[in-house]
């Protein structure tokens, strides 16, 4: 590595080796422990998929039995939930940014933020263990559904006891950006000053700390359940497994938002520095956070239209569903505005934002046809859903990721990828991505149910041109952190502002100095504010 | 891109899909092209300087009435069409569909049971939805509907098919490991011939061991032909010594009738050894005639 002034990366403390990263209480350091760490589960979730569809390629056994495709796309699930996709954005590059977007030092509570990277890494072990421990991986779908859940003799407890942790994870990140947003930003930075990427850890970090007790609570009953046969959902014993759905999805609806809202976040930076113009709408991008935020938290009643459900509970489900739905356009209309009269550079982050538009676009729009009640009936699981779910979380959160990624590593690591194999990663990517999961609508819509370990001729075309699709999606996926890690050794070295952005993270040294800013900096014009120059 | 459309419903749901689906594909036209030819009309290196318009309160009124409306619009068909599903009509005839793991059972008003649903064309059927273990999720995609099949909850749905013709019954609520093999088949057939199915001189023919053996789901777990599936192959299974595991002790056995007989009534009691204590007891699923019919048929095997 070429000598650097002091950056974070390099600060010598009291500590030596990995003890000065997995003991330090730097909101950047604990950013790259979980990036590290976070990538690394990314990686499993993404062999998991790989082998599921692999063995969906021909009808019957093609690689694996039943229990083992049933255990496979159960530990995907909760790897890329619970490992992935909810800390992802927030977590790495929450703390990373977060407090330097708003002029701080660190984060509220710097001890607590280094606790939850403990309270990750401890549920991340015990997903790890009911893997080899001695019933087996768990079968029942990451959403744990009763009874069956309650019947299955693999290591259930386990992996549901692992989520229950992982919740605290992100519960006290949550509460530590609340506070930080609170009480550090730096003078001048008025809410309506704060960058749109802060207005969407704001409401996400309110939904992780409301909704995640609720879900940690049930998992928790769920163990009682299993362990003493308390019989709360068990309707042998009386007990109701619908209370079990409902109270699942009042926490695991609004945590698709606590998935989303980051990822906007990010495009919302990325637009208008590659645009090279003020954000169009600041305000109703920032309102319509807070708005999904709040009307997300009503509307998990559309996980259950078919569950026996009242007729007048769907009826209200149905019409909140459809409402939520308004602030999402709201953003894609502000962004699509803002490239609008630009002066627009086709670097790489600013490709995978406009992939995100897109993909996230048919993400939510196939959420429309699914929130119609009678349409619902006949998709409700079966590969629409599954298909949507992928162009939500994959297609919106996960290329969101890439694109933050993309667009702050200079930054986070002071070096410069391969902007032509990020552009060309990016292509396959996207062409891979379109051939797998838009498969999965055209599946859905011939009858196709989900986790289904086999399958009837007619939907053998669909099931092939998907898992050759998987086949080109990893291979960009390879070619994109080859990229970045090589770029990480060999990357020329990286400007301090290279793109051009008026936030305060660019304002500083790449990598940033232990402390990020030499003297607190004083805000007198907006996040976006490209007029004065 | 449809499956057959064989029910009242298929008109209403695909209709409510496709006027969606217009819409939405009318809007995400609309954004994919005003971002692509913005992207090409404004490139930095054709329009380096830009303009910083800050918003515009009409566009953002404009862009939150419209959408409200058009998702409006689309709840409303989707309500409509689920209206008609929820009315069951008083002359249906009934049917209680039994979800276990991994098999349906259909019975009739006048005691008639079949593993496969016959239902007449053009009469409404109501289909009251009994599960004796976990979730299931009764789906027919040719009649476009589905409903969860959960335990101590009294579950029903109804449909009028208008096609003659055999249609797929799936699961569409996991239920373990031979979920994707929990799938029956609905008989659309014309009334004189449904009548005559019903009465069917009371008993319908017994089925042979081997139909036994489809019928009941058993092959979704055991192969005829040799490979293990989730539970050991039938093959060759009558006489073989196998290791099993009782009570948590290993011991060496040889399989007999009794030995059978034991697996499909007390499957924990002997679990073969490298398998999944997961079968699910017979008991009550299975008829003495039934029992005897299918070791019978082991024993050819």
């Amino acid at each position: 590595m070429s000598p650097m002034q002091n950056s974070y990366l390099t600060q010598s403390g009291t500590r030596r080796g990995l003890l000065a990263w997995v003991l330090s209480t730097d909101h950047k350091r604990i950013g790259l422990l979980y990036l590290v760490s976070v990538l690394s589960f990314y990686t499993v979730g993404v062999l998991l998929g790989l082998l599921m569809r692999l063995e969906l390629l021909t009808p019957g056994k093609t690689i694996v039995q039943a229990s083992t495709y049933n255990a496979f796309f159960t530990l995907h699930g909760v790897i890329m939930i619970f490992l992935f996709v909810i800390p992802a954005i927030p977590a790495i590059f929450g703390n990373f940014f977060l407090p330097i977007l708003i002029g701080a030092k660190d984060v509220a509570f710097p001890r607590l933020n280094l606790l939850s990277w403990y309270f990750y890494i401890g549920g991340a072990i015990l997903v790890v263990t009911a893997l080899f421990a001695g019933g087996g991986p768990p079968d029942t779908g990451w959403t744990f559904y009763v009874p069956y859940s309650l019947r299955s003799g693999t290591n259930v407890s386990l992996a549901v006891f692992a989520a229950f942790i992982l919740g605290f994870s992100s519960i006290l990140t949550g509460l530590n950006f609340v506070t930080t947003i609170h009480r550090m930003r730096a003078p001048g930075m008025r809410w309506m000053k704060m960058p749109l990427f802060v207005w969407s850890l704001y409401a996400t970090a309110w939904v992780q700390i409301l909704a995640t007790p609720i879900v940690g609570i049930t998992l928790l009953l769920v163990i009682l359940e299993r362990l003493f046969g308390v019989g709360l959902f068990d309707p042998a014993k009386g007990g109701d497994p619908i209370l079990f759905e409902h109270l699942f999805w009042i926490y695991s609806h609004p945590a698709v938002y606590i998935m989303i809202l980051p990822a906007m976040g990010i495009i919302t930076e990325i637009i208008p520095v590659f645009a090279r113009r003020t954000i169009f709408g600041y305000k109703a991008i920032a309102y319509s956070s807070i708005a999904i935020a709040a009307l997300g938290s009503l509307v998990w009643g559309h996980h259950m239209f078919v569950s026996g459900q009242s007729y007048t509970a769907n009826v209200i489900f149905s019409l909140l569903t459809f409402l939520v739905a308004i602030p999402s356009a709201i953003k894609v209309f502000n962004w699509v505005a803002t490239l609008y009269k630009g002066a627009i550079d086709t670097a790489p982050p600013f490709l995978f934002a406009l992939a995100f538009i897109f993909l996230f676009s048919i993400g939510g729009l196939t959420g429309l046809i699914q929130g119609a009640l009678s349409v619902n009936v006949y998709v409700h699981d079966t590969y629409f859903v599954v298909g949507h779910f992928h162009y939500v979380m994959f297609g919106g959160t996960g290329f969101a990721f890439f694109g933050g990624l993309h667009y702050w590593f200079p930054k986070m690591f002071g070096r410069m990828y391969s902007k032509g194999r990020a552009t060309v990663a990016l292509l396959i990517l996207f062409v891979g991505f379109n051939m797998l999961y838009f498969s999965m609508f055209l599946l859905g819509l011939q009858g196709m149910p989900r986790r289904y370990y086999d399958y009837l001729p007619e939907f053998h075309t669909g099931h092939v041109v998907a898992t050759v699709g998987s086949w080109v999606l990893v291979a960009g996926l390879i070619l994109m952190f080859a990229n970045l890690l090589h770029a990480l050794r060999k990357g020329e070295k990286a400007e301090d502002n290279p793109w051009g952005g008026k936030t305060l993270e660019w304002r500083i040294a790449s990598p940033p100095p232990p402390e990020n800013f030499e003297e607190v900096p004083v805000i007198t014009s907006g996040a976006y504010d490209y007029g004065a120059r | 891109m449809f499956p057959d459309a064989a029910s009242t419903f298929a008109s209403p749901v695909d209709g409510a899909f496709l006027f969606i689906t217009a819409i939405c594909v009318f809007m995400l036209a609309l954004i994919t092209f005003l971002m692509v030819f913005f992207t090409i009309k404004y490139r930095r290196t054709r329009h380096p300087e830009s303009e910083n318009i800050e918003g515009n309160l009409l566009l953002e009124i404009v862009w939150t009435v419209i959408p409200t409306i058009l998702v409006t619009a689309m709840f409303y068909y989707g309500w409509i069409g689920y209206r008609e599903m929820v009315n069951v009509p008083e002359d249906a005839i009934t049917v209680q569909a039994t979800g276990r793991m991994w098999s349906w059972l259909f019975e009739y008003e006048n005691g008639r049971k079949s593993d496969t649903l016959h239902v007449p064309v053009n009469r409404p059927v109501w289909i009251k939805l009994v599960s004796v273990d976990v979730l299931h999720s009764f789906y027919v995609p040719a009649f476009r509907i589905k409903k969860d099949v959960v335990p101590g909850v009294d579950n029903s749905l109804w449909f009028q098919p208008d096609e003659i013709g055999s249609y797929d019954i799936f699961c569409a609520e996991y239920c373990g490991t031979g979920h994707s093999a929990m799938l029956s088949k609905v008989d659309v057939m014309p009334e004189k011939d449904f009548q005559a199915w019903l009465e069917g001189a009371g008993a319908p023919a017994p089925l042979s061991g081997k139909e036994l053996l489809k019928a009941k789901g058993c092959r979704g777990c055991h192969s005829l032909n040799g490979p293990s599936l989730v539970g050991p192959s039938f093959r060759g299974i009558f006489g073989r010594r196998e290791k099993v595991m009782t009570g948590g002790r290993e011991q060496e056995v040889v399989i007999d009738e009794a030995y059978l007989r034991r697996s499909m009534l007390e499957p924990a009691a002997d679990v073969v050894v490298g398998f999944p204590p997961i079968m699910p007891s017979q008991k009550g699923v299975l008829s003495e005639e039934e029992l005897v019919a299918i070791i019978e048929y082991l024993k050819t095997l």
